[in-house]
C-alpha cells in the first residue's frame, strides 16, 4: 500500500516558536559541544600521558608502566561498581514494588520522599559518615565474617582494624546508588497497565504470582535503565571512595582486608594534589579510560532498553 | 513584563562586569622597587610545598596586616609544582620539601634569577612527625627505628610481639593485632618518615626514602593527615604517622636516639636541624642540610619534616626584592616563626641560624 501524498497546511509561525524552536537547538547542541569538549581535553591531556617515557614519571612505582598502572585502577573500579549492584539492586527492587504495590498510599508518598532526600545528600557526607561512622561500626562483623566464612576467599582476612575496606566502600556507594534505582523502578512499576494485574488476579494469581508475572517482567527495562544509570554514578564516584578507601594499586578479592584495590576517581583525587609535570598527563590519561568505561556502561543499558522497549507493552 | 525581566537580567550583568572589573584593577598593583617611601607595595608570588601551607597562610596574614599595601600569594601546589614554578619564573620564591640537588642547582637556569649568582635556601620551617597510634590506657611506647620499621612493613604484626615489649618493660602490651596506617596520597611527611626508616633500619626498610607507599608492604591507606589521624583514631590497635600538631590525645611513641628514648618535642625537631651538616659545595645563602637522621645526640628528635623557603641572591629587573627581603625576613623572625609555631604546631629554628639566614637575606639584590 503507497501512503497518499500528505498534505500539510503551512503553519502559521509565530515569533514565540522560532525563538522556541532556536533555543531547544541551541541547548540540545550545546550538551554536545560541552561533551566534544571535554573528550577533547581529556585526549589532549591525556594520551602524551599515556605514552610517556615511563622512568620520567614518578608516581609510578619502580619498573611499571601506563598498563601496570592503570589496569589494578580499572579493576577496582569495576569492582567497586558491580559490588555495589549487586547490593544496591535487589533492595531498590524491593522498596520500589513496597511503595508501588504494597505500602498504604500515605505511607508510600512519604516513603518516596524519604528516598528522594537520599539522593540529595552530597558524596562528601557520605564519605565522613563512611569512614567515621560506618566502617568502625561494621568492624567487628568482619572479624565474624573471617572466623566463620574465612574459607572464602572474599572473606579470607587478615581484618582491617579499622573497617576501612573494599565491602564497606561498597556499602556506601549502594547506599549512594539506591535512590535513582528506587526512583526509576518504582515509575515503571506504577505504569504497569492495571488491566494486566486485574486480568492476572482473575484468573486467580496471588499478589507475589501477579508482580511475578506482570509487573517485573513489564517493569524490566526500567530496572535496567535504572541500575545502568546507578551503576554509572557509582563508577564515577569520587570522594566518598577516596575517604573511605584504603586502596593501593592492587588486584585483590579480599574484601574485608587492609589492602584494597583503589578505583580511577579516587585514585586521581588522591594523586592530583601533589601531582606535577607529566604525571598530570597520567592521572588525566586514567581520567580519558574512566570516561570510555561509563561510555561504554551507557550505551550498553541503551541497547538492552531499546532491545526490551517493543515488547514491554507499553505502547 | 519582558522588559522588565530584560532590564533586571542587564543590571546583573553590568553589577557582574563591574565587580570583576573592580578585582582586576585591584590585582594590578605595581611592585614597589621604586621604594621611594617605606611603606612596602605590590605583590608577591610563591608556591610550592602544601606542607607548609597553613604556616604560610597564617605568614602572609601577618605580613600583610604589618604592610598593609602588599599582596602575597602562595600557591600550595606541592613541592615539585613549586620548584618547576620557581625555575620558570612563576614565582618569586618558592616552598620545597626538599632543597634543589647538585644537578638542577649547576643547570642554573633560574628564570627570576641572575645566571651564575645561586639561590638562597632556608630551612624555615620545621615540623617534628609524631609516630601516633591508639591502643586503650597506654600514652607512650618506646621504640628503635628497626622496629618501626618492622611494623610499617609489615613484619611485626602483633602488639605483643617481643620486639615492642623489649624495649617497654612495665608496659602491659594486648594481644591484638597491629593495624598500620599509612597516607594514600603522595605526601613529603611519607617522605620524611620513609627516609628514616631507611637511614636507621636498612636490613628491615628495604625500598629507601619513598612518598608512594609499596604495596608488597600493605598496611591501611588513608588520605591526608586528617585521613590517617581518624583512622588511627577511629580503628583499634592502628599506628600511624602525622604531623605532630595533630597528635591529639593519642598515644605517641618516643624513639630511640644514642641509646635513650627521646619523645617529639618543638626544641629536639630543632635541634636535629642544627646537629646536622650543611650540604657540600653549595654557594653563598644556600644552608642546604643533609638531615642527620642517624644522629646520636642527646636530646635530638629525628622524624622530623624540614622545609626549605627558596629565593634568589640576585634578581633579574623588575623583581620585587624589598618585597622578597621584608617577607623572607618576616618568616625567620621570632615573631613569625611563633605564629606558624601557633597556627601549624612547626618547631621555631634556632637563633644561630636565624641571624645566619638574616645575613644572606638583607644582601639579596
Amino acid at each position: 500500500m503507497t501512503s497518499p501524498e500528505i498534505i500539510r497546511p503551512k503553519a502559521k509561525q509565530r515569533p514565540g516558536d522560532r525563538v522556541f524552536s532556536a533555543s531547544a537547538l541551541i541547548s540540545g547542541s550545546l550538551i554536545l559541544a560541552i561533551l566534544a569538549a571535554v573528550a577533547g581535553f581529556l585526549m589532549l591531556q591525556g594520551i602524551p600521558g599515556m605514552f610517556a617515557d615511563p622512568e620520567s614519571v614518578s608516581i609510578y612505582t619502580e619498573g611499571e608502566n601506563f598498563v601496570e598502572f592503570v589496569v589494578p585502577l580499572i579493576f577496582g573500579t569495576l569492582w567497586a561498581a558491580a559490588l555495589a549492584l549487586v547490593m544496591a539492586l535487589p533492595l531498590a527492587i524491593g522498596i520500589a514494588l513496597f511503595i508501588s504495590h504494597y505500602a498504604p498510599r500515605r505511607l508510600a508518598q512519604g516513603l518516596g520522599y524519604i528516598i528522594d532526600l537520599l539522593a540529595a545528600v552530597p558524596s562528601v557526607v557520605f564519605g565522613l559518615w563512611g569512614a567515621n561512622v560506618l566502617a568502625g561500626a561494621i568492624q567487628p562483623s568482619f572479624v565474624w565474617l573471617e572466623e566463620n566464612l574465612g574459607w572464602i576467599p572474599l572473606f579470607a582476612g587478615p581484618v582491617s582494624g579499622t573497617g576501612r575496606t573494599m565491602l564497606t566502600a561498597a556499602i556506601v556507594l549502594a547506599v549512594m546508588i539506591l535512590p535513582i534505582i528506587t526512583a526509576i523502578s518504582r515509575e515503571v512499576f506504577l505504569q504497569t497497565p492495571p488491566l494486566y494485574e486485574e486480568a492476572a488476579l482473575a484468573l486467580g494469581a496471588t499478589r507475589w504470582e501477579m508482580i511475578r508475572t506482570v509487573v517485573l517482567p513489564f517493569g524490566r527495562p526500567g530496572v535496567i535503565a535504572g541500575a545502568m544509570l546507578g551503576l554509572g554514578r557509582a563508577l564515577g564516584e569520587t570522594m566518598a571512595v577516596a575517604m573511605v578507601l584504603s586502596g593501593s594499586g592492587v588486584i585483590v578479592f579480599d574484601l574485608i582486608g587492609s589492602v584494597n584495590p583503589l578505583t580511577i576517581a579516587a585514585n586521581v583525587a588522591l594523586r592530583f594534589p601533589e601531582a606535577y609535570g607529566i604525571n598530570v598527563n597520567v592521572l588525566i590519561a586514567t581520567g580519558l579510560i574512566l570516561f570510555a568505561i561509563t561510555l561504554v556502561v551507557n550505551s550498553i543499558a541503551r541497547y538492552i532498553v531499546n532491545r526490551r522497549k517493543d515488547f514491554s507493552g507499553a505502547n | 513584563m519582558n522588559i522588565t525581566r530584560a532590564g533586571s537580567f542587564a543590571a546583573i550583568i553590568a553589577a557582574g562586569a563591574l565587580v570583576l572589573s573592580a578585582c582586576a584593577s585591584g590585582e594590578t598593583t605595581d611592585n614597589g622597587s621604586e621604594g621611594e617611601t617605606s611603606a612596602l607595595s605590590g605583590t608577591l608570588v610563591g608556591a610550592g610545598a602544601s606542607s607548609q601551607q597553613s604556616a604560610q597562610e597564617a605568614w602572609v596574614v601577618g605580613f600583610q596586616e604589618a604592610n598593609p599595601e602588599t599582596t602575597v600569594e602562595y600557591d600550595p601546589i606541592g613541592s615539585g609544582g613549586g620548584r618547576e614554578t620557581f625555575i620558570g619564573g612563576g614565582s618569586q620564591f618558592a616552598g620545597s620539601d626538599r632543597a634543589f640537588n647538585d644537578e638542577e642547582i649547576a643547570a642554573d637556569n633560574f628564570a627570576s634569577c641572575v645566571p651564575g649568582t645561586g639561590i638562597i635556601e632556608i630551612p624555615a620551617y620545621i615540623s617534628p612527625i609524631a609516630v601516633i597510634f591508639n591502643l586503650e590506657g597506654i600514652d607512650s611506647l618506646n621504640m628503635d627505628a628497626a622496629t618501626i620499621a618492622g611494623i610499617f612493613a609489615g613484619e611485626i604484626t602483633n602488639w605483643s610481639d617481643p620486639a615492642i615489649a623489649a624495649t617497654n618493660e612495665g608496659v602491659e602490651l594486648p594481644d591484638l593485632p597491629i593495624t598500620a596506617v599509612h597516607r594514600a596520597d603522595d605526601s613529603g611527611t611519607t617522605a620524611n618518615f620513609t627516609d628514616y626508616l631507611a637511614v636507621n633500619a636498612p636490613d628491615v626498610w628495604t625500598v629507601g626514602q619513598i612518598e608512594t607507599w609499596p604495596t608488597e608492604y600493605g598496611g591501611e591507606a588513608a588520605p591526608q593527615t586528617s585521613g590517617v589521624v581518624d583512622a588511627v583514631t577511629n580503628g583499634t590497635g592502628t599506628i600511624g604517622y602525622a604531623d605532630a600538631s595533630r597528635a591529639g590525645d593519642l598515644g605517641t611513641v618516643a624513639v630511640a636516639v644514642g641509646g635513650d628514648f627521646v619523645p617529639f618535642s618543638p626544641e629536639a625537631a630543632a635541634a636535629i636541624v642544627d646537629a646536622s651538616p650543611r650540604v657540600e659545595g653549595r654557594g653563598p645563602g644556600d644552608l642546604a642540610i643533609n638531615l642527620d637522621r642517624a644522629s646520636e645526640e642527646v636530646g635530638v628528635y629525628p622524624i622530623v619534616l624540614v622545609s626549605y623557603l627558596i629565593a634568589c641572591n640576585e634578581y633579574t629587573e623588575g623583581a620585587p626584592v624589598d618585597l622578597v627581603k621584608a617577607y623572607l625576613s618576616y618568616v625567620i623572625s621570632e615573631e613569625g616563626q611563633a605564629l606558624a609555631a601557633e597556627a601549624a604546631g612547626s618547631a621555631p629554628i634556632s637563633a644561630d641560624l636565624r641571624s645566619e639566614a638574616q645575613g644572606f637575606i638583607d644582601a639579596i639584590q
